[in-house]
């Protein structure tokens, strides 16, 4: 099956080469330089680019979807200024189990209340105390490569009320 | 709702499904909401290490389509338990940026190679062509010299044995080391001198042990996240545990510390004396365990920093002929040289409160505390790292708090193969597998022996290490150069001055094989496309001994292949005939007319495992390739090394089985900790401890000053520079700043500076700035905010960012016993590019 499943995306990507057009061979020397300079920002070694203005962050607060179950959910709020010691965490103070009735925001994973060993505690496991660890702030920048990372739910299945 | 499903009922029937599916029934078809099937839904999961840092993280790889789909961490896995960092849980994406490479590229005019010409896609058959001419017009006019490679720690272990048996034995050059010589090769250099063996003693047990936490220049929160959950859980499950942490400014790692340590950057060598003096004079030295198991020297002092033999600083340096160099000396001398660090005279030299120093002495001083010392890059990148690491073992060997769980000198390592490949395998410049060196006579025969190569191949002086190689391309004595996994033009030290002019220079050629168009790889004549992590079948070797092993999970794009299949495939343009010397084969004309892949890789040993020994469920490219289960036979083959000698790897197929084992393997069993017996079986009953990588069982405690750093901050050049990472990218960024959640959690460099130093040279939070060296300088914005919080004087600048090429700056000092370069202390000005 999976050799069936890659023989697909095999093919897939032969047509989209082949539809890119003949002329692929000779242009490639344009592509890797046009490619290579996306990281470097267009500039050659010797020279320094300038550099992007600093980052906008995403302070929306809308959830963002998880590119996969397992995936830690990005932060879609600002945390400059957050305190995360010993003795505080800032972010707890609202994603905790007891604070979101009030806060609003989404409770940490039940996971996070997992021991090293497997057992349940009655607050976040110290192991999983900083949260920054796993979840970050994202800003407003766009890639500067694409990712052609696919998404599971594209893959072959067919889910009931999708019709 | 209507006639569809609800939601409530259609997870109703999923979980029903899954439940059945679990317990091997069949659902009925009306309950079942998925079409095609639960099956459709089915992701294939499997085990493999992480792709980035030392930690040596188990991740589950779920694969569908041919295509890895999701990742997270291995519950079975011990180091980690189920947790990733963030790194750890995009390892989803890291293949699929939209510039992989996927197809060999070389440099054309007209047709044909041309050092000034621009990539064209060509076969892998006309890249080897050019690239074997090419190297074999080098070996006919300079020589085996003039040949070189640069790989890496995170080739696997196999891909590190086969470039060893290529170079040394194959094209006859040691001029291979990795860019674990940036990383850990004061670390490798210290084990070897203090206790003749090379990696940790201890293991990641010893988090769960201690009583204390020192970080010394490490920044775990950030660089070693998943450990940084172990120290966590300890420190706040166990109110009595205490965390020191020093560092030349205020990170993540600080927020977690009971006592914070900013100190002057290099005075941590005054520090680790301060130490071993108060333990003395307190009476708190170990004094059976100092008897029984330590010998004292004195150490070579002014040995340089590593510069061009023409540096005045070298010129100047009394020592720098042999750095090396020790001399036996009593307890006695030791505690009189230790005497001049005194607490007054260290706080005010390194800047620390002297509460803060005494606070920290005693953690050690103690004997009732048990002790896990860490460290990475502050130690190892420092132009006396090797110094700071022995120093660090004098104060665990003091008060023998070493090789028991919870007392632990614990290096850290940043490639997630440093220790497997680098060190294990020996891909250094002077080095061979299981810590043998090239300069030992009865090392390099043994080598030949295994390998089945005729004696005499293996030549017998070191190459040239990473720095040396820079300097070596540029001036033209070292002109055929194969980089493997690593972004060196990104990752050298004053790159512009020092590895730019070596890439470019006329009289080299320079090939480079990796996944991405990585700056390293544009700048280079001739680029290979690399199959990269589950691409591949792949072993690597953690921080704490433990080796894993992981199978092919998904195919390469296009024309891309492994590094594995790069070396062994290139192997057999070579006859040896070609580069092995006449009185050789002479002597040996059995290997007349052979390929170098004959006699390296279908040498009886290699070749020995049938395809039919590959688990069916798995792809696996290169043996399918090369006829024989290639990675099994290097691996046996490269076992024989350590077996019997206290680096026992398991059976091979073992290792696909379980989630990585730590060596020494005797009988089954891995060993957690070395050198004492109970614990380490090569430790016979009644010897209590023995370090018996030295011959007399013995660790050494070396006496050796604070020297000053190569290059300080001056009244023009006035602010350090420390360069590192940061959590969301790993090394130059080429894989995570293709991760579009990574890369918009850190989109581009920094310089962080301290209010004030910025305030008084007119400059606001985000200004644009220009950091200028005597080498270099590159443009970037001011952040005083933030995750780092500087003290004046110093700026913190990472060095993921390929437009923002920080190491154009910095200095190409080295330690002089190591060769590791430091990166973190050169002086820098920052002024306003407005």
């Amino acid at each position: 099956m999976r050799g069936q499943g890659h023989l697909r995306r095999v093919t897939r990507r032969h047509v989209f080469i082949a539809a890119l057009g003949v002329a692929a061979i000779s242009t490639v020397s344009v592509a890797l330089a046009q490619m290579g300079n996306q990281l470097l920002g267009d500039v050659p070694f010797t020279e320094s680019p300038k550099p992007a203005p600093l980052p906008k962050w995403v302070v929306d607060d809308v959830r963002r979807m998880r590119a996969y179950p397992d995936q830690p959910p990005v932060i879609p709020h600002s945390i400059e200024g957050y305190q995360l010691s010993v003795n505080t965490n800032r972010c707890l103070s609202c994603h905790k189990r007891e604070f979101t009735e009030g806060s609003g925001a989404p409770m940490i994973s039940v996971t996070h209340y997992i021991t090293r060993d497997g057992q349940m505690l009655a607050d976040v496991s110290p192991r999983r105390y900083f949260c920054t660890a796993c979840h970050v702030p994202q800003a407003t920048n766009q890639p500067l490569v694409g990712n052609k990372f696919k998404d599971m739910s594209e893959m072959g299945v067919e889910h009931a009320g999708d019709e | 709702m209507n006639s569809q499903l609800t939601r409530r009922e259609m997870l109703k029937a999923q979980a029903a499904g899954i439940a059945a599916a679990a317990a091997g029934m069949t659902a009925p078809a009306v309950a079942q909401p998925v079409a095609g099937g639960v099956s459709a839904l089915e992701i294939k999961w499997s085990k493999a290490p992480c792709r980035f840092c030392g930690t040596g993280c188990g991740v589950m790889v779920g694969v569908k389509e041919g295509q890895v789909v999701a990742t997270h961490g291995d519950m079975q896995a011990e180091v980690n338990r189920g947790l990733n960092c963030v790194k750890g849980y995009f390892l989803s994406k890291i293949m699929y940026g939209a510039d992989r490479l996927t197809t060999p590229l070389l440099r054309k005019k007209n047709g044909v190679y041309d050092k000034d010409g621009e990539f064209e896609a060509v076969s892998w058959d006309e890249a080897f062509d050019v690239m074997a001419d090419k190297c074999k017009q080098v070996l006919r006019e300079k020589g085996p010299t003039a040949v070189g490679m640069f790989g890496s720690g995170q080739w696997t272990i196999f891909e590190g044995y086969a470039a060893t048996k290529l170079m040394r034995a194959g094209l006859r050059s040691n001029n291979l080391d990795p860019n674990a010589r940036h990383c850990m090769a004061s670390a490798a250099y210290a084990f070897m001198r203090t206790f003749g063996m090379d990696e940790p003693m201890g293991c990641y047990d010893d988090f769960e042990h201690a009583d204390a936490f020192v970080l010394w220049g490490s920044n775990m929160a950030e660089m070693h996240p998943i450990l940084w959950t172990r120290v966590a859980d300890r420190r706040l499950g166990h109110p009595h545990v205490r965390c020191a942490v020093l560092s030349t400014f205020t990170h993540r790692s600080m927020d977690l510390a009971d006592i914070p340590i900013i100190f002057r950057p290099g005075t941590d060598l005054a520090i680790l004396n301060y130490i071993a003096n108060h333990i003395i004079t307190t009476g708190r030295v170990h004094e059976d365990f100092v008897r029984n198991h330590t010998v004292f020297v004195k150490g070579a002092t002014d040995i340089g920093y590593g510069l061009r033999p023409e540096h005045p600083l070298e010129q100047k340096a009394t020592g720098a002929g042999d750095p090396g160099k020790t001399e036996p000396i009593d307890f006695d001398a030791f505690k009189r040289f230790v005497s001049e660090y005194t607490l007054d005279k260290v706080a005010k030299l390194s800047g620390v409160e002297p509460d803060f120093l005494e606070e920290l002495a005693e953690l050690y001083a103690d004997p009732a505390k048990k002790v896990m010392s860490l460290w990475t890059m502050g130690f190892n990148q420092h132009v006396r790292g090797v110094w700071a690491n022995q120093m660090l073992y004098n104060v665990h060997l003091l008060t023998g708090k070493i090789s028991e769980p919870g007392n632990s000198p614990f290096s850290l390592t940043g490639q997630p193969s440093a220790c497997g490949t680098a060190r294990e395998v020996g891909t250094f410049a002077h080095r061979l597998p299981a810590d043998m060196t090239v300069t030992n006579p009865e090392h390099r025969a043994h080598a030949e022996d295994i390998w089945k190569v005729p004696h005499g191949l293996i030549p017998d002086q070191p190459g040239y290490h990473a720095v040396l190689q820079d300097r070596m391309l540029k001036d033209g004595r070292l002109n055929w150069y194969w980089i493997q996994v690593n972004n060196n033009l990104q990752a050298a030290p004053n790159t512009g001055n020092e590895t730019y002019p070596g890439y470019r220079n006329p009289d080299n050629f320079v090939v480079v094989s990796d996944a991405y168009p990585t700056v390293t790889a544009v700048n280079a004549d001739l680029i290979l496309p690399a199959a990269m992590w589950v691409e591949k079948e792949g072993a690597y070797g953690n921080a704490e001994r433990r080796t894993h092993v992981w199978h092919q999970l998904v195919q390469a794009p296009g024309e891309a292949r492994s590094d594995l299949w790069q070396l062994v495939e290139f192997s057999k343009r070579f006859t040896t005939d070609e580069v092995w010397p006449a009185e050789i084969l002479e002597a040996n004309p059995g290997y007349r007319g052979k390929t170098l892949f004959d006699v390296l890789f279908q040498n009886g040993n290699v070749d020995q495992f049938p395809l039919t020994e590959i688990n069916a469920e798995f792809e696996n490219q290169e043996a399918k390739d090369f006829g024989f289960y290639l990675q099994k036979g290097l691996f046996e083959e490269y076992a024989r090394f350590g077996r019997g000698h206290g680096h026992d790897l398991a059976p091979y197929d073992t290792y696909h089985e379980v989630r990585g084992l730590r060596w020494p393997v005797v009988d089954g069993q891995e060993t957690r900790w070395r050198y004492r017996e109970g614990l380490d079986p090569y430790v016979k009953p009644g010897e209590g401890v023995k370090f018996y990588g030295n011959p007399d069982g013995k660790a050494r405690i070396i006496a050796v000053p604070y020297e000053p750093p190569a290059e300080s901050p001056d009244g023009e050049y006035d602010l350090w520079l420390v360069t590192g990472r940061v959590l969301e990218h790993w090394h130059s960024g080429s894989m995570t700043m293709r991760v579009p959640e990574l890369y918009r959690a850190f989109p581009a460099a920094v310089c962080f500076m301290n209010a004030d130093d910025a305030r008084k040279r007119g400059l606001n939070q985000g200004a644009e700035v220009k950091i200028v060296s005597r080498r270099g300088e590159i443009r970037t914005r001011i952040e005083t905010r933030g995750r780092n919080r500087m003290p004046k004087g110093v700026i913190f600048v990472p060095w993921f960012d390929a437009s923002e090429l920080i190491n154009k700056t910095t200095l190409d000092a080295t330690d002089p016993i190591s060769k590791q370069t430091d990166f973190k202390k050169c002086a820098v000005k920052v002024i306003s590019a407005a």
